[in-house]
């Protein structure tokens, strides 16, 4: 099996301090992959530095054989934690938008997706309630025919019926043989979707490996692994 | 049926258990077609790969058959899952009779409450 994405000594500091230390990783195509942190360990770091947003104070890291610049976004799409679409855009300018930027970009996928919300090409983002503007921002970003998904807290400000909505929409879209990144806290509500875990704290992986790996070794979910692991 | 998911096991042992109980009860019928493995990691919320694990296990144990170009179908060896849903029945009753050992019940005191029981929800 081939890999998506392989890191080496990765390491980012911010100024003095050390938001990423030694990160090795191997993450092979058509996994699922749990980011799992407290606040503050590094998830959100890791992923900026995949989408080229930050630079590595140190280390390698390869994704799909180039390092992160144009080859890299072509093939990866990148769920922020925060919007960066304006505010009156309409439905139909991000369709545009993406379609524009983006050669892997389904837009009538993207469209019979948010039909079948009720939304409508005329609505502006300024209209949605959060848990709207969240789905939006999801089925933009798995409407891409990507061969890896970073998906950075894609479950954190939604009600439970979102969440299970976002969930069942990211394992009934991905592109066959691409691997998802998930970075969220809430690990209860995704466990069951994941294929394997990567614990970080601190800046550092203290654990990676497979989620029924877990369950069979401790006899524990993954969720309370991670209180045990995490307990402050 | 729901595929309800324990957080103390691994989920594909899980799923493998939640699927021969659809075979033996006859929500999955001999010889059906089985939905493919997409569509039922989202209707179970699992991982794709997960479910194709455990379909694969069941393969295995030759309660299911594949046929590449087709799709997976449920065997239609009435024996094998006469066979599978008497081991089920055993696990169970086990488990059973640990419980009732456990509160104080001996052999005549267990049929007896099974006969009444039974008597009950006849009625």
């Amino acid at each position: 099996m081939n890999n998506i994405l392989e890191c080496r000594n990765l390491t980012k500091f911010f100024g003095g301090f050390p938001a990423l230390r030694n990160v090795n990783l191997t993450i092979p195509e058509g996994r699922i992959v749990g980011l799992l942190g407290p606040n503050g360990s590094g998830k959100s770091t890791f992923i900026k530095l995949c989408n080229e947003l930050l630079t590595p104070s140190a280390g390698e890291l390869i994704i799909g054989g180039h390092k992160p610049g144009v080859e890299t976004k072509k093939i990866v799409s990148y769920l922020p934690e925060r919007t960066y679409l304006n505010d009156w855009m309409r439905v139909s300018d991000i369709i545009e938008f993406f379609s524009d930027f983006y050669e892997d970009f389904n837009p009538d996928k993207a469209r019979d997706m948010l039909k079948r919300l009720n939304i409508s090409d005329r609505d502006r983002l300024k209209t949605m309630s959060k848990g709207t503007k969240e789905k939006v921002q999801l089925i933009l970003v798995m409407s891409r025919e990507a061969k890896l998904y970073l998906l950075d807290e894609p479950i954190g400000g939604v009600d439970p019926a979102a969440r299970d909505y976002i969930l069942d929409t990211i394992i009934s879209n991905y592109s066959e043989n691409a691997t998802i990144i998930i970075s969220t806290h809430l690990i209860y509500d995704i466990e069951k979707i994941l294929d394997d875990v990567i614990f970080l704290k601190e800046g550092s992986v203290v654990m990676s490996k497979s989620v029924d790996e877990i369950r069979e070794e401790t006899g524990k979910s993954v969720d309370s692994l991670f209180r045990e692991v995490f307990r402050c | 049926m729901t595929w309800e998911i324990k957080s103390d096991r691994p989920i594909y042992s899980q799923l493998t258990e939640l699927i021969k109980l659809k075979i033996c009860s006859g929500e999955y019928p001999l010889g059906s077609k089985l939905p493919s493995v997409r569509d039922l990691a989202k209707e179970a919320s699992v991982n794709p790969n997960t479910m194709q694990r455990a379909l694969a296990s069941l393969e295995e144990e030759g309660l299911l058959v594949s046929n590449r170009t087709v799709g997976r179908f449920v065997t239609e060896d009435i024996s094998r899952i006469k066979q599978v849903r008497n081991q089920l029945a055993r696990e169970h009753v086990k488990i059973f009779l640990e419980n009732m050992t456990r509160l104080g019940f001996d052999h005549e005191d267990i049929v007896s409450v099974i006969s009444e029981m039974e008597k009950e929800m006849r009625e």
